[in-house]
Protein backbone atom coordinates (compact mmCIF):
# COMPACT_ATOMS: atom_id res chain seq x y z
CA UNK A 1 0.00 0.00 0.00
CA UNK A 2 2.73 2.23 0.80
CA UNK A 3 4.61 1.48 -2.18
CA UNK A 4 1.40 1.96 -3.92
CA UNK A 5 1.86 5.32 -2.97
CA UNK A 6 5.01 6.24 -3.68
CA UNK A 7 4.71 5.08 -7.00
CA UNK A 8 1.39 7.07 -7.76
CA UNK A 9 3.21 9.83 -6.14
CA UNK A 10 6.27 9.47 -8.59
CA UNK A 11 4.13 9.35 -11.38
CA UNK A 12 2.10 12.74 -10.31
CA UNK A 13 5.61 14.22 -10.34
CA UNK A 14 6.91 12.94 -13.18
CA UNK A 15 3.53 13.48 -14.89
CA UNK A 16 3.92 17.33 -13.93
CA UNK A 17 7.16 18.01 -15.62
CA UNK A 18 6.32 21.17 -13.93
CA UNK A 19 6.87 24.86 -15.98
CA UNK A 20 10.35 26.70 -14.92
CA UNK A 21 10.04 28.84 -12.38
CA UNK A 22 12.31 31.61 -11.54
CA UNK A 23 13.35 31.43 -7.92
CA UNK A 24 12.45 35.31 -7.92
CA UNK A 25 8.49 33.58 -7.59
CA UNK A 26 10.22 32.03 -3.99
CA UNK A 27 11.41 35.33 -2.64
CA UNK A 28 10.40 37.27 0.32
CA UNK A 29 8.59 40.65 -1.03
CA UNK A 30 11.49 42.80 0.42
CA UNK A 31 14.18 40.37 -1.70
CA UNK A 32 12.27 40.53 -4.79
CA UNK A 33 11.54 44.73 -4.19
CA UNK A 34 15.49 45.08 -3.68
CA UNK A 35 16.38 42.71 -7.02
CA UNK A 36 13.69 45.20 -8.46
CA UNK A 37 15.48 48.36 -7.81
CA UNK A 38 17.82 49.54 -10.11
CA UNK A 39 19.81 51.46 -8.14
CA UNK A 40 19.87 49.52 -4.61
CA UNK A 41 20.79 46.51 -5.87
CA UNK A 42 23.82 45.08 -4.51
CA UNK A 43 24.80 42.94 -7.88
CA UNK A 44 25.33 46.12 -9.55
CA UNK A 45 28.19 47.22 -7.43
CA UNK A 46 29.56 44.05 -9.57
CA UNK A 47 27.91 45.37 -12.89
CA UNK A 48 29.74 48.72 -12.08
CA UNK A 49 33.43 47.27 -11.29
CA UNK A 50 32.87 44.69 -14.42
CA UNK A 51 32.21 47.61 -16.95
CA UNK A 52 35.38 49.27 -15.11
CA UNK A 53 37.59 46.04 -15.72
CA UNK A 54 35.82 45.78 -19.04
CA UNK A 55 37.98 49.08 -19.92
CA UNK A 56 40.93 48.59 -18.54
CA UNK A 57 43.41 47.47 -20.92
CA UNK A 58 45.70 44.56 -19.72
CA UNK A 59 49.62 44.07 -19.79
CA UNK A 60 49.40 43.39 -23.49
CA UNK A 61 47.50 46.42 -24.50
CA UNK A 62 43.80 45.25 -24.98
CA UNK A 63 41.08 45.29 -23.02
CA UNK A 64 37.78 43.48 -23.33
CA UNK A 65 36.55 46.99 -24.93
CA UNK A 66 39.01 46.69 -27.75
CA UNK A 67 37.70 43.77 -29.70
CA UNK A 68 34.42 43.63 -28.28
CA UNK A 69 33.38 47.61 -28.38
CA UNK A 70 30.94 48.19 -25.47
CA UNK A 71 29.82 45.80 -23.07
CA UNK A 72 25.80 46.20 -25.14
CA UNK A 73 27.33 44.25 -28.08
CA UNK A 74 27.30 41.18 -26.04
CA UNK A 75 23.45 41.08 -25.12
CA UNK A 76 22.21 37.87 -25.69
CA UNK A 77 25.58 35.92 -25.58
CA UNK A 78 25.45 35.32 -21.60
CA UNK A 79 22.03 33.34 -21.84
CA UNK A 80 24.07 30.65 -24.39
CA UNK A 81 26.22 29.61 -21.35
CA UNK A 82 27.39 27.34 -20.49
CA UNK A 83 28.30 26.07 -24.42
CA UNK A 84 30.61 23.60 -26.35
CA UNK A 85 33.75 24.98 -26.71
CA UNK A 86 35.48 23.41 -30.35
CA UNK A 87 39.02 24.70 -28.83
CA UNK A 88 37.97 23.56 -25.83
CA UNK A 89 36.53 20.27 -26.88
CA UNK A 90 34.44 21.00 -23.70
CA UNK A 91 31.53 22.40 -22.05
CA UNK A 92 32.69 26.14 -20.93
CA UNK A 93 30.86 27.98 -18.56
CA UNK A 94 31.04 31.81 -19.05
CA UNK A 95 33.35 32.60 -16.56
CA UNK A 96 36.18 30.16 -18.17
CA UNK A 97 34.82 31.92 -21.63
CA UNK A 98 36.33 35.38 -19.79
CA UNK A 99 39.46 33.40 -18.71
CA UNK A 100 39.94 32.32 -22.12
CA UNK A 101 39.64 35.48 -23.69
CA UNK A 102 42.14 36.41 -21.25
CA UNK A 103 44.46 34.21 -22.03
CA UNK A 104 44.08 33.84 -25.58
CA UNK A 105 43.68 37.08 -26.33
CA UNK A 106 44.92 39.42 -24.12
CA UNK A 107 47.87 37.35 -23.11
CA UNK A 108 46.84 37.73 -19.11
CA UNK A 109 46.68 35.57 -16.44
CA UNK A 110 43.52 34.17 -15.94
CA UNK A 111 41.13 35.18 -13.09
CA UNK A 112 40.22 32.73 -9.90
CA UNK A 113 37.18 31.22 -10.16
CA UNK A 114 35.32 32.76 -7.26
CA UNK A 115 37.67 36.20 -7.79
CA UNK A 116 35.82 39.20 -7.43
CA UNK A 117 37.26 40.27 -10.81
CA UNK A 118 35.68 37.54 -12.60
CA UNK A 119 32.34 37.67 -11.48
CA UNK A 120 31.96 41.30 -11.66
CA UNK A 121 32.57 40.52 -15.36
CA UNK A 122 30.79 37.58 -15.92
CA UNK A 123 27.97 39.92 -13.85
CA UNK A 124 28.37 42.69 -16.38
CA UNK A 125 28.44 40.19 -19.37
CA UNK A 126 25.09 38.49 -17.68
CA UNK A 127 23.57 42.01 -17.07
CA UNK A 128 23.51 42.91 -21.08
CA UNK A 129 20.98 39.98 -21.06
CA UNK A 130 18.50 41.40 -18.84
CA UNK A 131 15.20 40.21 -19.78
CA UNK A 132 15.98 37.42 -22.58
CA UNK A 133 14.98 33.95 -22.52
CA UNK A 134 17.73 31.50 -21.08
CA UNK A 135 18.62 29.42 -24.15
CA UNK A 136 21.45 27.10 -23.49
CA UNK A 137 22.12 24.23 -25.98
CA UNK A 138 21.98 20.88 -25.52
CA UNK A 139 21.87 19.31 -28.81
CA UNK A 140 25.34 18.22 -30.44
CA UNK A 141 28.39 18.23 -28.59
CA UNK A 142 27.07 18.93 -25.94
CA UNK A 143 24.24 16.50 -25.60
CA UNK A 144 26.96 14.08 -23.46
CA UNK A 145 27.51 17.02 -21.17
CA UNK A 146 23.88 17.46 -20.46
CA UNK A 147 23.04 13.63 -20.21
CA UNK A 148 25.75 13.95 -17.41
CA UNK A 149 24.43 16.79 -15.97
CA UNK A 150 21.48 15.05 -15.47
CA UNK A 151 22.76 12.28 -14.06
CA UNK A 152 24.36 14.45 -11.04
CA UNK A 153 21.72 16.21 -10.91
CA UNK A 154 19.07 12.59 -10.11
CA UNK A 155 21.89 11.07 -8.01
CA UNK A 156 21.44 11.14 -4.26
CA UNK A 157 24.78 11.82 -2.50
CA UNK A 158 25.96 13.05 0.71
CA UNK A 159 25.26 11.85 4.66
CA UNK A 160 21.56 12.92 4.09
CA UNK A 161 21.23 10.66 0.73
CA UNK A 162 19.54 14.04 -1.35
CA UNK A 163 20.00 14.38 -4.83
CA UNK A 164 19.09 17.71 -6.35
CA UNK A 165 16.33 16.54 -7.74
CA UNK A 166 14.77 15.42 -4.20
CA UNK A 167 14.54 18.35 -3.29
CA UNK A 168 13.85 20.72 -6.81
CA UNK A 169 11.98 18.53 -8.25
CA UNK A 170 9.87 16.39 -5.89
CA UNK A 171 9.84 19.31 -2.85
CA UNK A 172 9.54 22.57 -5.10
CA UNK A 173 6.94 24.78 -3.24
CA UNK A 174 7.21 22.90 0.17
CA UNK A 175 8.22 24.34 3.44
CA UNK A 176 12.06 23.23 4.35
CA UNK A 177 12.11 25.44 8.18
CA UNK A 178 11.55 29.08 7.04
CA UNK A 179 12.09 28.78 3.60
CA UNK A 180 10.09 28.07 0.32
CA UNK A 181 12.34 25.60 -1.54
CA UNK A 182 12.81 26.44 -5.27
CA UNK A 183 12.88 24.90 -8.13
CA UNK A 184 17.21 25.35 -8.37
CA UNK A 185 17.00 27.52 -11.11
CA UNK A 186 19.87 29.59 -12.27
CA UNK A 187 18.87 32.31 -14.69
CA UNK A 188 19.56 34.84 -12.01
CA UNK A 189 23.17 34.00 -11.69
CA UNK A 190 25.57 35.30 -10.50
CA UNK A 191 23.47 36.27 -7.82
CA UNK A 192 23.87 38.70 -4.59
CA UNK A 193 23.16 36.14 -2.24
CA UNK A 194 22.22 37.76 1.51
CA UNK A 195 23.56 34.82 3.20
CA UNK A 196 26.58 35.43 1.76
CA UNK A 197 26.70 39.16 1.30
CA UNK A 198 28.73 38.29 -1.55
CA UNK A 199 28.11 37.77 -5.09
CA UNK A 200 28.27 34.27 -6.25
CA UNK A 201 28.63 32.25 -9.33
CA UNK A 202 26.49 29.17 -9.91
CA UNK A 203 29.36 26.81 -9.21
CA UNK A 204 29.96 28.51 -5.74
CA UNK A 205 25.94 27.88 -5.22
CA UNK A 206 26.29 24.11 -6.04
CA UNK A 207 29.10 23.77 -3.62
CA UNK A 208 27.44 25.46 -0.82
CA UNK A 209 23.78 23.06 -1.88
CA UNK A 210 26.31 19.90 -2.01
CA UNK A 211 27.53 21.28 1.90
CA UNK A 212 24.20 21.14 2.83
CA UNK A 213 23.36 17.63 2.22
CA UNK A 214 26.85 16.71 3.38
CA UNK A 215 28.68 15.89 0.06
CA UNK A 216 31.90 16.00 -1.02
CA UNK A 217 32.00 19.85 -2.66
CA UNK A 218 31.73 20.26 -6.08
CA UNK A 219 34.97 22.84 -6.93
CA UNK A 220 33.37 25.81 -8.43
CA UNK A 221 34.66 25.57 -12.53
CA UNK A 222 35.43 22.01 -11.93
CA UNK A 223 34.14 20.00 -15.31
CA UNK A 224 31.48 17.93 -13.52
CA UNK A 225 30.32 21.26 -11.66
CA UNK A 226 29.95 22.86 -15.32
CA UNK A 227 28.18 19.86 -16.63
CA UNK A 228 25.78 20.42 -13.90
CA UNK A 229 25.43 24.29 -14.59
CA UNK A 230 24.66 23.30 -17.98
CA UNK A 231 21.57 20.73 -17.38
CA UNK A 232 20.49 23.37 -14.90
CA UNK A 233 20.34 26.43 -17.35
CA UNK A 234 18.97 24.20 -19.79
CA UNK A 235 15.88 23.12 -17.52
CA UNK A 236 15.44 26.60 -17.53
CA UNK A 237 15.38 27.60 -20.56
CA UNK A 238 13.07 30.21 -21.52
CA UNK A 239 13.02 31.76 -18.43
CA UNK A 240 14.47 35.60 -18.40
CA UNK A 241 17.90 36.59 -17.43
CA UNK A 242 17.83 38.00 -13.95
CA UNK A 243 21.43 38.88 -13.21
CA UNK A 244 22.47 40.27 -11.18
CA UNK A 245 19.51 38.63 -9.44
CA UNK A 246 19.38 38.75 -5.40
CA UNK A 247 18.57 35.50 -3.29
CA UNK A 248 18.10 34.98 0.37
CA UNK B 1 39.59 53.40 -3.28
CA UNK B 2 36.30 51.02 -2.78
CA UNK B 3 33.65 50.81 -5.76
CA UNK B 4 30.67 53.16 -5.25
CA UNK B 5 27.64 53.77 -6.45
CA UNK B 6 25.68 57.09 -6.11
CA UNK B 7 22.28 59.11 -7.20
CA UNK B 8 21.99 62.65 -7.15
CA UNK B 9 19.47 64.00 -9.40
CA UNK B 10 20.97 65.89 -11.98
CA UNK B 11 18.35 69.49 -11.67
CA UNK B 12 16.44 70.36 -8.84
CA UNK B 13 14.44 73.26 -8.20
CA UNK B 14 15.32 75.52 -5.43
CA UNK B 15 13.81 74.80 -1.52
CA UNK B 16 13.01 71.21 -3.34
CA UNK B 17 13.73 68.37 -1.00
CA UNK B 18 15.85 65.53 -3.24
CA UNK B 19 16.70 62.42 -2.61
CA UNK B 20 20.15 61.33 -2.52
CA UNK B 21 20.95 57.35 -2.55
CA UNK B 22 24.70 55.97 -2.05
CA UNK B 23 25.82 52.41 -1.75
CA UNK B 24 29.99 51.06 -1.32
CA UNK B 25 31.41 47.83 -1.80
CA UNK B 26 33.03 46.86 1.28
CA UNK B 27 32.42 43.48 3.35
CA UNK B 28 32.07 45.06 6.83
CA UNK B 29 33.38 42.30 8.77
CA UNK B 30 32.14 42.39 12.02
CA UNK B 31 34.50 39.98 13.51
CA UNK B 32 32.25 37.46 14.81
CA UNK B 33 32.33 35.55 11.48
CA UNK B 34 34.63 32.41 11.23
CA UNK B 35 36.31 30.91 7.87
CA UNK B 36 35.74 27.61 6.85
CA UNK B 37 39.37 27.16 8.37
CA UNK B 38 37.96 27.81 11.76
CA UNK B 39 39.94 31.47 11.84
CA UNK B 40 38.31 34.14 13.17
CA UNK B 41 37.61 36.87 10.18
CA UNK B 42 39.11 40.55 12.10
CA UNK B 43 36.68 43.51 11.86
CA UNK B 44 36.58 45.28 8.88
CA UNK B 45 34.28 48.05 8.84
CA UNK B 46 34.17 51.49 7.30
CA UNK B 47 33.84 54.05 9.78
CA UNK B 48 32.69 57.22 8.98
CA UNK B 49 30.85 58.34 6.46
CA UNK B 50 30.19 62.17 5.56
CA UNK B 51 28.15 64.40 2.84
CA UNK B 52 29.29 67.79 2.08
CA UNK B 53 26.74 70.19 0.25
CA UNK B 54 28.16 73.80 -0.90
CA UNK B 55 30.94 73.10 1.15
CA UNK B 56 29.23 72.32 4.61
CA UNK B 57 28.67 68.94 5.93
CA UNK B 58 25.40 67.85 6.10
CA UNK B 59 25.35 64.26 6.82
CA UNK B 60 28.00 62.40 8.67
CA UNK B 61 27.54 58.72 10.38
CA UNK B 62 29.19 56.87 12.48
CA UNK B 63 29.29 53.69 11.56
CA UNK B 64 29.65 50.13 14.04
CA UNK B 65 30.12 46.20 13.16
CA UNK B 66 26.76 44.52 12.82
CA UNK B 67 25.97 47.06 9.58
CA UNK B 68 25.44 44.37 6.49
CA UNK B 69 28.20 44.11 3.65
CA UNK B 70 27.96 47.06 0.96
CA UNK B 71 26.05 49.54 3.03
CA UNK B 72 23.57 52.12 1.41
CA UNK B 73 22.25 55.34 2.73
CA UNK B 74 19.10 57.00 1.88
CA UNK B 75 18.94 60.64 2.58
CA UNK B 76 16.80 63.90 1.42
CA UNK B 77 18.56 67.10 1.10
CA UNK B 78 16.88 70.44 0.54
CA UNK B 79 18.58 72.07 -2.72
CA UNK B 80 19.48 75.60 -2.22
CA UNK B 81 22.24 76.65 -4.92
CA UNK B 82 24.06 75.21 -7.45
CA UNK B 83 26.95 73.02 -6.21
CA UNK B 84 28.70 69.72 -6.12
CA UNK B 85 27.56 66.96 -3.59
CA UNK B 86 30.39 65.56 -2.37
CA UNK B 87 30.34 62.13 -0.34
CA UNK B 88 33.31 60.52 1.50
CA UNK B 89 33.83 57.03 3.25
CA UNK B 90 36.72 56.69 5.74
CA UNK B 91 37.29 53.18 6.64
CA UNK B 92 39.22 51.59 10.32
CA UNK B 93 42.65 51.47 8.17
CA UNK B 94 42.16 55.11 7.39
CA UNK B 95 41.13 54.57 3.74
CA UNK B 96 39.53 57.32 1.74
CA UNK B 97 37.17 56.68 -0.49
CA UNK B 98 35.39 59.96 -2.42
CA UNK B 99 32.77 60.19 -4.73
CA UNK B 100 30.73 63.42 -6.14
CA UNK B 101 28.19 64.64 -8.19
CA UNK B 102 26.82 67.89 -9.49
CA UNK B 103 23.48 69.21 -8.49
CA UNK B 104 21.94 72.06 -10.63
CA UNK B 105 19.37 74.16 -8.94
CA UNK B 106 16.73 75.58 -11.45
Amino acid sequence: MIRHAALLALMATAAQAEAPVSGYAFMQPETQALQDDAFANPGMLWVDLGRELWNRPEASGDSCAGCHGGPETLRGVGARYPAWSATEGRVVSLEQQINLCREGRQQAVPLPYGSRELLALSALVMHQSLGLPQAVATDGPAAEAYVRGRDYFETRRGQLNLSCANCHVEQAGSRLRGETISQGQVNGFPIYRQLWQDIGSAGRMIAWCNEAVRATQLEEGSPMAVELELYLRARGNGLAIESPAVRR
Amino acid sequence: MFNTRILVPETAKAGESVEIRVMIMHPMDTGFTFTTQGERIPVDIITDFTCTYLDEEVVHIRLAPGLSANPLFSFRLRAERTGTVAFRWVDQHGAVTTDDATLTVT
